[in-house]
C-alpha cells in the first residue's frame, strides 16, 4: 500500500506537468484542440486518482503516507529531500485542487476560445496545478517552498497573460514583488528551521515543538521571544503574502487583470488558500505560541471586516468578488488564530467551490457583455442568462452563509469558534467577523442586484448580441453549483462535529485551545443545527445585509449616491482603499527609486567612480605632468639641481 | 590508464594551440575556417571534461590528476598542476563557457573573426591554468596572462566607449593583483617553496597574517568584485561584446571567489577569522546596496552587471560566514552548507548571468541598443526568445528549480545560524532581485510594440536557439538536480574547513 500511494501521488502530480509541457513546448504541433485535450485529460486523470487516494485515506482508513522520493541535495549534516505526506489534510486538498482545476480547464475551452495565446494559457494552468499539488503534498518545507514559489510564478505569468496591456503588466509585477515580501519571511522561517531543528522535514520539526517553545531568542537586543513564536510569525508573514492578508493584500485586486478563469482557480479557490494550508499544516508549532495565534487572529479578523467593506464601493464585478475573496480569506485566517483549524480548512473547501462558481459566473456575464466588467453598464441580465443567474445566486447565498448552503456551515463554525476563543484579541475578532457577515451580504447582493436585476443599462449593440454562454462554460458552473449547495451539509459533521474529526490526524490542537471540540458537544443533528441558526445573530446579520442591498439598489437606487454624498469622507477613504496603494506608491516605491537613483548616480558614479577611481587616475596624470617638468633636457637645469643637491648634502653633514 | 595522460596540461594548452591555428588559418578573410577551427578546439575542450569527470574521485580531498615538472629550478618554481573539488567544476565551467562564446560569436562578429575567436581560446587556456595551478608563480602568470586577451577583446570588439573601459579594466585589476605577487614572494621566503599546498601549514603571527590577508584581499576583491572596488565591472561589461561579457561574468569574477577559497581561508585563517565581520558587512552591502543600484539602471547590460555584483556577494558571504557559524553552533558540520553554497553560487551565477548577457547580445545584435527604453513589447515579435529569457530572469530572481536558487538558498539558510540579521539582509535579495529583474523584463518584453525597430525584430535563429537552450538546460538541471555538483564538493569542502578553522598562530 505504501508504494502504491507513492506511485499514485507521483502520477497525480506529474501528469499535469507533462500535459503542460506538451501544450507549451509543442503547442504549434498539437494545435488548439490538442492543447486543451491533453491538459484536460491530464487533470481529469489526476482528479480521479485523487478521489481514489481520498477513498483510501478517508474510507478505508489507510494510515497516512510519509516518505521521500528524491534527494535534492546534501550539504554537511543537512539533507534536503522531496517527499510526500499524504494524510487527511493533503488528500482533501488534492481532491479540491484537481476538481476546481478541472472545472476551470473545461470552462477555459469556452472562455479563451478566441484568444491567440490559447496553448500558452492551457500550459500555464496545467503547470499551476502541478505546482499547487507539489505544495499541498509536501512532507518538508523545501518542497513546500518550491510549490509556493512555483504557484507564485504562474500567478505572475497569468496575471500578465495579456501582456500587451499595461495594467496587466503592472498588476503582475506588483503581485510578484508583494508576494516576495512575504516569501522573505517564509524563507527566514526555513532558515530558522535549519538553525533550530537542523532539518526541513515536517515530522522532525513538529516533534521538537515543545522544546522550541521553551527556547528563547533575541532579535533586538533587550527583547526576547520564544523560538516557536519567531518561527510561526515568520512563516505567517509568508502566508500573509500568498493569502493576501493586510497589509500585503494589495496585489490581489490587481490580479483581476488576468483572465477570469485564472481569477477563479488561482486567485480564489486554490493558490491564495496556500497560506491557510500552511498554517494548518504547522498547527503543531502554532499551538505552542499564543502570541503567534493572537497575531494570526487579529490579522485575519481585521482583513475579514475591512477588506469586505471595500467591496461595497467597487463597480467592477470581478473586483467585488476579489475583495470578497480577501474578506473570506480573513475569515479562514481568523479561524486558524482561534485554533479552529478544522473550520478554517472546511471554509477553504466550501469557499473553493462557491467562490470559483461566483467567479466563473461573473466570467460568463463578462463573456456575454463582450468583456465589459463594469456593473454600471449591466442590469437586468437575469432574462438573458438564466443558468448564469441561478449559478450566481447559489454562489451568493453560499457566500452570505444562508442555510442550508455550504458557506453557512463553515462560516457559522468560524464565527462560533472565534467567539469562544480565549486568547488575546478574541473579542475584537468576534465583532469583526460578526459585522463582516452583514457586510458580506450587502456587497454580494449589491453586485447581484446591479448585475441581474435593476434596469438594463447596456447599449443596444450589446443587447443584440446578448445570449447565454456555450455549454462548455455552463457545465462547469453546474458542476460547481452542486457542491456549493450541499458540500456543507455533507461535510460539516465529519469535519467539525464528530470526535475525533477527520482532520485530527493531521492537525494538532492543545486541549485548552480546542474550541471545535466544544462546539461539537453542542451539535445534536443537522435539523436542529439549521433551526438553531435562526436564534443566532449571524443569520440575522446576513439577512439584514441582503435586505439592505435590495433596499439600496433595487428599491431606492438613488440612495447609495446620496449616502456617498453625505458621508463623503468615509466614501473617499473607501475609494482610496484606506490609502494602502497610495502609501506603497508614494512612500515605498518612490523612496526606493529615489534611494536607488541616489545610490547609483551619487554614491557609485560620482563618489566611488568619479572622485576615487578616476580621481586616482587624474592624480597620477597630474603628478606625472609635474614630475615631467623636472626632466627638461636642459643641461643647466640638471647642473643647477646637482649644485643645490650638493649644497644640501653639505649642509646636512655639517649640522 | 588515465593517470598517464597529462590531462590538465592538455586542457590548458590545447586551446592555446587551437588559438594559434585559428589565427593562422583565419588570415586573409578565411572567416569560416577560423570559426570551425575555434569550434573544434572548444569541442575538444568539452571532450576532455569527460575523462576528467569520470576519473575524478569525489571521496578524495587530495589534489588529483597531479603533474609536477621542475621549471625554473634555480628558484624552486615548478610546473605543478592538480585539481580538487573546488577547481574541477570551475574548469568544466570554463570549457563550456568557451564553447558558448564561440557559438555566440559565430554570426554576430564580422570583424577580425579569427582574432576574436582566438582571444577566447587564449582566455580559456589562461583561466584553466589559474584553476589548475598548484604552484603560486605559475598561478600568478596565468592570473595576469588572462588580462591580455580580455583587454584586447574589450578594446577591439567593444562598443563606443571601449577604450576607456578596457584601460580601466586592465589598470584596476592589474593594480589589485600587483600586491598578490609581493605576498606570494613573502610566503615563499617563509615556506621555502612556491607550492600553494606548502603555504598551508605555515605558522604566522597575527600581524603577518593580516598583512598577507590584505594583500590577497585587494587582488581577489577587485576580481569578485566586492563593494567598493566594483566600479570597473559595469563599464567593462557594458562595453565588451556579448561574448566578452559572458566570459567576464562566468569566469573572471569566479577567480576572485576561487582565490579566497584557495589562498585566503586556508593560508591565513586567523586573520580571516578576525576580519570576517568586515567581510560579511561588505558582502551584505553588495547584496543590498548594489541591488538598489541595479534598480536604477537604464542600460540592460549595466543592470545585469550590477546584479552580478549583488549575486557574487553571496559567494563572499558564504565563504566568510563559516567562522560565525562554527562559533555559534560549535559544530564544524554546520558550516559545510555555507561554503558549498558559495561554490554552487559561483557556478550558478555563471549560467544565469552568462545567459542574460547572451540574451542582451541577441537584442543588441538586432537593434544596436542596450537601453531599456529602446525596447518594449519584444515578446510580441520574439516569443521563443522571450520564453527562454524568462527562464534566465527567473534564475536571476532565485526561483526554486533554477540554478540561481540553490546557492542563495544554501547561503541564506546558513546565515541564520550566524545571525538573524545577516540572514535578514541577505534575504532582501528576494525582493530586490525580483524588482530589478522583472521590472526590466516588463519594460523590455511586455507591453505592446513601441517602435518600428521592435516591430522589425525576428525571433532567434537556430544558432541562437542552440546556445540559449544549452544554457536553459544548464539552469534547470542545476536547479533540479544539484547533487552531482555537490558530490564533487563535499570532500574538498571538508578539507578546506579543516584548514580554515585551525589556528596557525
Amino acid at each position: 500500500m505504501h508504494a502504491t500511494i507513492l506511485n499514485l501521488t507521483l502520477i497525480i502530480i506529474f501528469l499535469p506537468l507533462i500535459a503542460g509541457l506538451i501544450a507549451g513546448v509543442f503547442g504549434k504541433t498539437v494545435g488548439r484542440d490538442g492543447a486543451h485535450w491533453v491538459t484536460c485529460t491530464g487533470v481529469a486523470i489526476s482528479f480521479l486518482l485523487s478521489l481514489v487516494i481520498c477513498k483510501w485515506i478517508y474510507i478505508d482508513q489507510v494510515p497516512a503516507f510519509y516518505g521521500n522520493f528524491y534527494t535534492w541535495s546534501i550539504s554537511g549534516r543537512f539533507q534536503f529531500n522531496l517527499g510526500f505526506l499524504i494524510d487527511h489534510l493533503s488528500a482533501v486538498m488534492m481532491a479540491v485542487v484537481t476538481f476546481v482545476s478541472l472545472a476551470v480547464h473545461v470552462y477555459s475551452i469556452g472562455y479563451m476560445h478566441d484568444d491567440p495565446g490559447y496553448q500558452r494559457f492551457f500550459s500555464y494552468i496545467s503547470f499551476f496545478t502541478f505546482a499547487m499539488l507539489m505544495l499541498v503534498t509536501a512532507n518538508n518545507f523545501l518542497q513546500l517552498y518550491f510549490g509556493w514559489e512555483g504557484v507564485g510564478l504562474i500567478s505572475y505569468l497569468l496575471i500578465g497573460f495579456w501582456f500587451k496591456r499595461e495594467s496587466a503588466n503592472l498588476g503582475s509585477l506588483k503581485a510578484f514583488i508583494v508576494n516576495r515580501v512575504g516569501d522573505m519571511g517564509f524563507l527566514l522561517a526555513l532558515a530558522g528551521f535549519i538553525c533550530f531543528c537542523d532539518s526541513l522535514d515536517m515530522h522532525t520539526i513538529f516533534s521538537q515543538a515543545p522544546q522550541l517553545a521553551a527556547q528563547s531568542f533575541s532579535i533586538f537586543p533587550g527583547t526576547s521571544c520564544s523560538v516557536v513564536t519567531l518561527l510561526c510569525i515568520l512563516s505567517f508573514i509568508g502566508a500573509m503574502g500568498k493569502s493576501a492578508q493586510m497589509p500585503l493584500h494589495v496585489w490581489l485586486p490587481e490580479s483581476m487583470e488576468g483572465p477570469t478563469p485564472i481569477s477563479a482557480l488561482i486567485h480564489a479557490a486554490t493558490m491564495v488558500t496556500a497560506g491557510i494550508y500552511l498554517v494548518s499544516r504547522m498547527s503543531p508549532l502554532f499551538e505552542y505560541s499564543n502570541t503567534a495565534l493572537s497575531f494570526v487572529l487579529i490579522v485575519g479578523a481585521t482583513g475579514a471586516l475591512f477588506t469586505g467593506i471595500l467591496a461595497l464601493v467597487q463597480n467592477d464585478i470581478k473586483r467585488v468578488v476579489a475583495y470578497s475573496t480577501l474578506s473570506q480569506l480573513g475569515y479562514m485566517i481568523a479561524a486558524l488564530g482561534a485554533s479552529a483549524y478544522g473550520a478554517g480548512i472546511f471554509h477553504l473547501i466550501t469557499h473553493a467551490f462557491f467562490k470559483a462558481l461566483l467567479f466563473l459566473a461573473a466570467g460568463s456575464v463578462i463573456l456575454a457583455c463582450h468583456h465589459e466588467q463594469d456593473m454600471r453598464k449591466m442590469g437586468g441580465l437575469y432574462k438573458y442568462l438564466p443558468v448564469t443567474y441561478i449559478s450566481f445566486l447559489i454562489g451568493a447565498l453560499a457566500l452570505c452563509a444562508i442555510p442550508p448552503f455550504s458557506g453557512f456551515y463553515s462560516k457559522d463554525a468560524i464565527i462560533d469558534a472565534v467567539g469562544m476563543t480565549t486568547i488575546f484579541g478574541g473579542h475584537y475578532a468576534y465583532y469583526c467577523v460578526l459585522i463582516g457577515t452583514f457586510v458580506t451580504a450587502l456587497y454580494t447582493f449589491r453586485a447581484f442586484f446591479l448585475t441581474f436585476h435593476t434596469t438594463e443599462r447596456f447599449d443596444e449593440q450589446t443587447r443584440s448580441h446578448l445570449h447565454e454562454s456555450p455549454w462548455v462554460v455552463l457545465i462547469p458552473l453546474i458542476v460547481l453549483a452542486i457542491p456549493s449547495v450541499c458540500a456543507g451539509f455533507i461535510l460539516a459533521k465529519p469535519f467539525l462535529y464528530q470526535t475525533p474529526s477527520i482532520l485530527d490526524g493531521s492537525i494538532f490542537i492543545l486541549p485548552n485551545h480546542n474550541v471545535i471540540a466544544a462546539l461539537a458537544t453542542h451539535f445534536t443533528g443537522h435539523m436542529q443545527h439549521l433551526l438553531d441558526s435562526f436564534h443566532t445573530l449571524t443569520l440575522w446579520f446576513a439577512i439584514a445585509g441582503i435586505f439592505s442591498a435590495w433596499l439600496f439598489y433595487q428599491r431606492m437606487p438613488n440612495l447609495p449616491a446620496k449616502c456617498a454624498q453625505r458621508f463623503k469622507i468615509l466614501y473617499t477613504i473607501l475609494i482610496d482603499k484606506y490609502g494602502f496603494d497610495r502609501f506603497n506608491e508614494k512612500v515605498i516605491v518612490k523612496n526606493t527609486r529615489t534611494l536607488a537613483d541616489f545610490s547609483f548616480n551619487v554614491a557609485d558614479v560620482k563618489i566611488l567612480d568619479g572622485i576615487i577611481v578616476n580621481g586616482a587616475g587624474r592624480l597620477v596624470t597630474w603628478f606625472s605632468s609635474v614630475v615631467r617638468r623636472l626632466q627638461s633636457g636642459y643641461l643647466f637645469h640638471y647642473a643647477l639641481v646637482m649644485i643645490v643637491g650638493l649644497l644640501g648634502l653639505l649642509f646636512w653633514f655639517i649640522y | 590508464m588515465l593517470s598517464h595522460i597529462p590531462l590538465l596540461s592538455l586542457m590548458i594548452w590545447t586551446p592555446l594551440v587551437g588559438a594559434v591555428i585559428t589565427l593562422f588559418i583565419g588570415r586573409d578573410g578565411h572567416d569560416n575556417r577560423a570559426r570551425w577551427a575555434a569550434l573544434i578546439t572548444a569541442l575538444i575542450g568539452i571532450i576532455y571534461c569527460i575523462p576528467a569527470y569520470i576519473g575524478f574521485n569525489n571521496q578524495d580531498f587530495h589534489m588529483q590528476f597531479q603533474e609536477l615538472h621542475p621549471w625554473i629550478s634555480v628558484y624552486g618554481i615548478n610546473y605543478a598542476l592538480g585539481v580538487d573539488g573546488i577547481s574541477l567544476p570551475l574548469i568544466f565551467l570554463t570549457s563550456l563557457t568557451t564553447l558558448l562564446v564561440v557559438l555566440a560569436g559565430w554570426q554576430t562578429i564580422t570583424f577580425r573573426i579569427g582574432q576574436y575567436m582566438a582571444s577566447f581560446l587564449v582566455m580559456s587556456s589562461m583561466v584553466i591554468g589559474v584553476f589548475a595551478s598548484l604552484d603560486s608563480v605559475l598561478f600568478y602568470i596565468f592570473w595576469e596572462g588572462m588580462l591580455i586577451p580580455m583587454y584586447l577583446n574589450i578594446g577591439i570588439w567593444g562598443s563606443e566607449n571601449r577604450s576607456y573601459a578596457s584601460i580601466k579594466f586592465f589598470l584596476y585589476t592589474f593594480f589589485g593583483s600587483a600586491l598578490l605577487l609581493v605576498v606570494i614572494l613573502y610566503l615563499r621566503i617563509h615556506a621555502n617553496s612556491f607550492a600553494i599546498t606548502d603555504f598551508y601549514p605555515l605558522k604566522m603571527s597575527m600581524h603577518a597574517q593580516i598583512i598577507v590577508f590584505l594583500g590577497f584581499l585587494l587582488a581577489f576583491a577587485v576580481k569578485v568584485p566586492m563593494w567598493p572596488v566594483h566600479t570597473w565591472l559595469p563599464d567593462a561589461h557594458t562595453e565588451a561584446p556579448a561574448g566578452g561579457s559572458v566570459v567576464l561574468a562566468a569566469l573572471m569574477l569566479k577567480l576572485g571567489g576561487y582565490g579566497f577559497l584557495r589562498f585566503s581561508l586556508p593560508i591565513v585563517p586567523d586573520a580571516c577569522h578576525m576580519l570576517d565581520k568586515w567581510m560579511i558587512v561588505l558582502s551584505l552591502v553588495a547584496i543590498v546596496y548594489i541591488g538598489l543600484v541595479a534598480i536604477a539602471q537604464v542600460d540592460m547590460k549595466k543592470l545585469i552587471a550590477y546584479s552580478s555584483v549583488a549575486h557574487m556577494g553571496f559567494v563572499t558571504l558564504g565563504s566568510f560566514m563559516i567562522y560565525s557559524i562554527v562559533q555559534a553552533t560549535g559544530d564544524v558540520s554546520e558550516a559545510y552548507m555555507s561554503l558549498e553554497g558559495a561554490m554552487v553560487q559561483m557556478i550558478a551565477h555563471a549560467f544565469g548571468s552568462g545567459a542574460m548577457f547572451l540574451g542582451v547580445g541577441v537584442l543588441y545584435h538586432r537593434l544596436h541598443s542596450r537601453l531599456i527604453k529602446d525596447f518594449g513589447g519584444v515578446a510580441n515579435t520574439m516569443p521563443v526568445f522571450a520564453t527562454l529569457f524568462m527562464i534566465f530572469a527567473m534564475s536571476n530572481v532565485g526561483l526554486p528549480g533554477t540554478a540561481g536558487f540553490v546557492g542563495e538558498f544554501m547561503v541564506i539558510l546558513s546565515a541564520f545560524q550566524a545571525s538573524f540579521w545577516v540572514a535578514f539582509f541577505a534575504a532582501m535579495t528576494l525582493i530586490l532581485g525580483a524588482s530589478y529583474t522583472l521590472w526590466m523584463y516588463k519594460r523590455v518584453f511586455f507591453g505592446s510594440v513601441t517602435s518600428a525597430g521592435v516591430d522589425s525584430l525576428t525571433d532567434i535563429n537556430m544558432m541562437e536557439r542552440l546556445y540559449l537552450m544549452i544554457l536553459a538546460a544548464g539552469v534547470l538541471f542545476l536547479g533540479i538536480y544539484p547533487m552531482p555538483l555537490l558530490n564533487m564538493l563535499h570532500a574538498t569542502t571538508g578539507h578546506l574547513l579543516q584548514l580554515s578553522l585551525v589556528s596557525k598562530l
